[in-house]
């Protein structure tokens, strides 16, 4: 410890570098989500559904999702899927695994958020003569909505740090996969993993704060 | 005219509703009264199609409510219900709680909807509560809200289902008395109620459930003052 100089001018002017990495890991990310959020519903209902060929597979997702780390299912989309031939980029391979993630975590936020709406809401929709469909989507779904907002904005930022596993699968464009590359180069080990820290903190704070201003603004109630 | 004819409920082995017979005419103010478990609310989320039946028929105006040809959310529109629990939607406020049916079902513009809303809520005493959520408001509020939610779809009869159960003593009067107004502008009623005082003095007809079985009906005066069936007479020494 005593003998290391920080060299601290060379990681801020690896800065923009890094914050263009940053712009992949939020790619990444977001893309996830919009891909997890909508496997999620679907899983969601299949796990709902009576018939066992369509609940059984869901929960299967839903279990190795949750069970497993999310290392194993990034090297499966990786390494995995190309022992049979079926070549994913680091890319696309990094992001089915964490889209796969967030599926089965964010399956089980939507169940729980629909099954904290009391049945009685759904009667009280349909005795004023709505029909089932309509009494979830004007009832139900906007309080499941309010319900699973930040415990998917969580997820999202689980997402965002998930990404950083990319490097095992050979992604180097994202801020961890630059700056490991930085790193090889320079060996300036701590300087750059702080600072690529301090950029993974200040991102995922930003995005929970941004998520309690609009749960602020959108749900008065 | 709502015709209940032979009515059977169960609820898998347990018989709820054991062979039900009652007609209420329009304008018609019918008190059921009972114990807990008597059959008396499951009656109401029957006519209303809520739950099905195992043997008779309900007809609403001729309508027969379990017949597969009849359309629910048509025949909704004309019977409202009110819960004991009130059953506000907690994300809307009490002015959309009111307008979203006739909007949505009804598909009444969004100004038509309010000035209605606007009407039934300052009937009920919540003019000035139109932008408030429900989780701002009373028990006794919210369910004076949920009456006129009800009220809004201007239906031809509504069912109360121990609207006043739920509510600390010193709300139940709020509530009651909006009953009250009700009836004295001749709407159709059946009140399943707790309240022997208001069945007494606001209905037409009394009825005393048991065990799934309407023992008696009949006036307020005959029923309160001199029940002929030995149930209705040990449940009314009882409750007095």
């Amino acid at each position: 410890m005593g003998n290391y100089t920080f060299q601290w001018r060379q990681a801020f002017r690896a800065l923009p570098q890094m914050l263009d990495g940053a712009l992949v890991t939020m790619q990444i990310a977001i893309l996830s989500m919009l891909i997890g959020v909508t496997i999620a519903v679907l899983l969601a209902v299949a796990r709902n559904s009576k018939n066992r060929w369509i609940s059984a597979p869901a929960t299967a997702w839903v279990e190795v999702a949750r069970n497993t780390p999310a290392l194993f299912q990034i090297y499966m989309a990786h390494f995995g899927l190309g022992s049979f031939g079926i070549y994913l980029s680091p890319f696309t391979a990094l992001l089915a695994g964490i889209a796969f993630n967030n599926a089965g975590y964010l399956c089980e936020t939507f169940r729980g958020s629909l099954r904290a709406i009391p049945p009685t809401q759904t009667r009280a929709g349909l005795s004023l003569g709505m029909g089932p469909v309509k009494a979830f989507r004007l009832i139900v779904m906007p309080q499941m909505f309010r319900i699973a907002f930040l415990p998917t904005m969580n997820q999202m930022v689980w997402a965002i740090l998930m990404t950083s596993l990319g490097v095992t699968v050979g992604m180097s464009t994202d801020l961890t996969g630059v700056t490991q590359d930085l790193n090889a180069r320079t060996f300036r080990t701590f300087e750059f993993f702080a600072l690529a820290a301090v950029i993974y903190y200040l991102i995922t704070k930003a995005v929970m704060l941004g998520a309690r201003a609009v749960a602020w603004r959108l749900f008065r109630y | 005219m709502i015709e209940i004819e032979n009515v059977h409920k169960s609820f898998g082995a347990l018989q709820v509703l054991k062979g039900i017979n009652l007609t209420v005419d329009k304008g018609e103010v019918v008190s059921v009264i009972g114990g807990s478990g008597s059959g008396k609310s499951t009656l109401l989320t029957c006519i209303n199609g809520l739950e099905p039946i195992q043997q008779g028929r309900i007809l609403v105006d001729g309508t027969e409510v379990h017949a597969k040809s009849t359309d629910l959310n048509k025949l909704r529109r004309k019977i409202g219900i009110v819960f004991q629990q009130f059953n506000a939607f907690p994300h809307l406020t009490v002015m959309e709680n009111v307008t979203l049916a006739p909007r949505k079902v009804k598909g009444m513009s969004k100004r038509d909807a309010e000035e209605i809303a606007v009407k039934q809520l300052s009937h009920v005493g919540l003019g000035d509560k139109l932008k408030v959520y429900p989780s701002r408001l009373s028990g006794g509020q919210q369910q004076r809200m949920a009456i006129a939610r009800a009220l809004a779809m201007s239906p031809d009869y509504i069912l109360f289902d121990e609207v006043t159960s739920a509510l600390d003593p010193q709300l139940v009067g709020e509530v009651l008395d909006t009953l009250k107004l009700l009836a004295d502008d001749g709407m159709t009623m059946i009140c399943v109620t707790h309240e022997m005082h208001f069945a007494r003095e606001v209905s037409d007809r009394v009825a005393f459930f048991n065990k799934g079985v309407m023992e008696e009906i009949g006036s307020p005066k005959q029923i309160f003052e001199s029940p002929q069936n030995e149930e209705t007479q040990k449940f009314l020494s009882n409750v007095r």
